[in-house]
């Protein structure tokens, strides 16, 4: 009898928490799965599967465009800030120099810091940036000065936290095996290259995503720092999409552009979970 | 071949003086352990000896050649660490090859190298495979080959049997004995475990809080510790020690009493003692002989019994002082009995109130 109560507990709860979780995800796949006029009719199974708002995206807006956009953005932010922070990762693990424990809570205090705070001041720098920037380059690539400079502000609030997390990881990885090859000869460099990097692997990999998704979903800096269509981020894009007329909001379209962004990176998630965190040095050391 | 010499050596961390003017001479091909309870800096002076570690003052040389300021490759060592410390994601074979890799060694050199340290050790199956697949003693095989290949002149130990089944830490001890006859090196080793220390040594060094307490052969510090820290910690089970008094001095005697019980009369002297000081008796449980006759005697009752199939040790206690007995294997005596205990004066250790033992 008890052990019955506990299965229904453990299972109903289960259920609840899944419930809560998937069902706004599932109800955005349904919502963009109907035309204009079924989307205001509630319902929990879709009444008919028109692909037209996904197609209206794809081939007559301007999305594949914020897409392509979102993807620079992610790839130069990501993978800046995860060089820098797997060096900076080994000197705070590693190297004992002073205040190593200060840096690293001032690190932390940082990454804490909200983005709305240094909004007005990134937008005076912003500005400056451009003209710099349009000084020094031709004008015909000028489109791009937004998208850079939201590379070098992710980066800066992407890298406090890809350090943390990092360093934690580094710290875990038993200094025997950075002491063993330092007596084989190797030096700090090829220990970073050759130990290191392969048994960081999977920590790199689940820092990069974390780091991957916040750029992804950021929306205060992409709106203010984006002024024309053609250098939207995608979460701006989204916010943009616009219905035929002036106050219709074109739900459909909206979740239909959720789910292509939200897609891939629960693939990349879903692929990339098995390695994730697992047997970061399994075999290396007793047990 | 390569000497180790290390000469009043002294090391912080911060504030805590860990090693204190320590000097030591190893001796070329020599098998040196280095014992002592934790943190009695054992294992801070090999990691010094592997340039691991910074000296703060003293010099340390291997093979005549100050090695203060040259980095661990520069030194010809090869380190095993307790841990192992393999490297998780190359195979056993790369593993080895690491370090000559490193040292830009060509490919049949590499090759030849690590199938000789493989088939030295026994390991030669498992070289395509990762350590992960590896059980624990082949780990620390794997651990050592890589030492191995590099030919150093020095190999450094730091306890690399103490994450071992009793069984196989058997195993290891024995084959690394073979080892080191048969590789002719120096091998310094740690470990915190006597027994390790007294079958494997050439020479042993006892550490106690960053100071050498005593150094020479097993037996050496097994018949004549230079103290009550030596004599305690080398031998399984410990040393009985019993509060004394002296009774009487004479030439070549110092006459002690047992309890008020008996007197004895140990031919080891002290020239700063004197009649009526308080002295300390040591005397090891394998020397005590069980209700038999012998130069002084000693009646308790038997608080615990613990047979070991081969010898017996009996438990007992008088006011006091607790005293650990052997016996043979199949003794007839239970708990609650009351046994004589004899003394045999040329197995008595006299340690003054300092700790210093009566040469």
């Amino acid at each position: 009898m008890n052990k019955l109560y506990d299965k229904i507990f453990k299972y109903g709860l289960q259920i609840i928490v899944i419930i809560f979780c998937v069902f706004p995800f599932y109800y955005a796949v349904m919502t963009s799965l109907e035309g204009s006029a079924a989307v205001f009719v509630p319902n929990f199974f879709p009444t008919e599967i028109n692909p037209k708002n996904y197609i209206y995206l794809l081939f007559e807006h301007n999305f594949p465009n914020t897409i392509l956009n979102s993807l620079f953005v992610a790839t130069v932010t990501v993978s800046i800030s995860i060089t820098i922070s797997y060096f900076a990762a080994w000197s705070l693990s590693r190297v004992n120099f002073q205040g190593r424990s200060m840096f690293l809570f001032v690190i932390l205090a940082i990454s804490m810091f909200p983005q709305i705070a240094v909004l007005t001041g990134m937008y005076q720098l912003f500005l400056n940036f451009k003209e710099f920037y349009f000084n020094i380059f031709d004008l015909r690539v000028k489109g791009i000065t937004s998208l850079l400079w939201l590379c070098f502000t992710y980066t800066m609030f992407n890298i406090p936290f890809t350090v943390w997390v990092l360093t934690t990881f580094m710290k875990g990885v038993p200094k025997e095996i950075e002491e063993a090859a330092i007596v084989d000869g190797a030096s700090s460099f090829l220990i970073l290259r050759k130990i290191f990097l392969p048994i960081m692997t999977p920590a790199i990999f689940t820092t990069a995503i974390m780091a991957m998704i916040a750029v992804w979903n950021e929306f205060l800096f992409a709106l203010t720092f984006t002024a024309t269509n053609s250098d939207r981020t995608i979460t701006v894009g989204i916010a943009l999409i616009n219905g035929t007329v002036e106050y219709e909001v074109p739900w459909g379209s909206i979740m239909a552009a959720s789910v292509i962004v939200t897609v891939p990176l629960v693939i990349i998630t879903l692929l990339l979970q098995g390695r994730i965190m697992s047997g970061l040095t399994a075999g290396s050391i007793k047990g | 071949m390569a000497d180790i010499n290390i000469n009043t050596v002294n090391k912080y961390f911060g504030d805590v003086h860990v090693i204190k003017d320590v000097s030591l001479d190893i001796k070329s091909q020599s098998f040196t352990v280095l014992v002592g309870p934790s943190g009695c800096g054992k294992s801070t002076m090999l990691r010094m000896i592997a340039g691991l570690e910074d000296i703060n003052s003293g010099t340390i040389s291997i093979d005549g050649q100050v090695v203060n300021d040259l980095p661990p490759k520069q030194r010809n060592i090869a380190m095993v660490f307790q841990s192992y410390a393999l490297y998780p994601h190359m195979t056993v074979f790369d593993n080895m090859a690491f370090g000559l890799k490193l040292e830009k060694r060509s490919k049949d050199e590499i090759n030849e190298r690590v199938n000789e340290a493989a088939r030295i050790l026994q390991i030669e199956d498992y070289l395509q495979r990762k350590p992960k697949q590896l059980s624990g003693g082949q780990r620390q095989r794997v651990a050592i080959g890589r030492a191995i290949t590099r030919k150093p002149k020095v190999f450094l130990f730091d306890e690399p049997l103490s994450n071992l089944d009793a069984a196989l830490r058997v195993q290891m001890r024995v084959e690394l004995a073979k080892l080191h006859n048969e590789l002719e090196a120096t091998m310094i080793y740690v470990t915190h475990d006597q027994t390790e220390a007294m079958t494997l040594a050439d020479d042993i060094v006892v550490l106690d809080t960053g100071i050498v307490s005593q150094k020479g052969s097993p037996l050496e510090l097994y018949d004549r510790p230079n103290n009550m820290f030596v004599g305690g910690f080398i031998g399984s089970p410990k040393m009985n020690f019993i509060s004394s008094k002296i009774l009487s001095k004479s030439s070549d005697a110092t006459e002690v009493d047992i309890m008020g019980m008996s007197k004895i009369s140990v031919s080891k002297m002290s020239a700063s003692s004197s009649e009526g000081d308080s002295v300390t008796l040591g005397i090891r449980p394998e020397h005590l002989v069980v209700n038999g006759d012998s130069d002084g005697s000693w009646e308790s009752k038997v608080f615990v019994v613990e047979k070991l199939g081969d010898v017996t040790y009996l438990y007992l206690e008088k006011d006091g002082e607790p005293l650990v007995a052997e016996t043979e294997g199949h003794s007839e005596i239970k708990v609650g009995d009351t046994v004589k205990v004899g003394f045999p004066a040329g197995r008595c250790q006299l340690f003054d109130s300092s700790g210093q033992a009566f040469k």
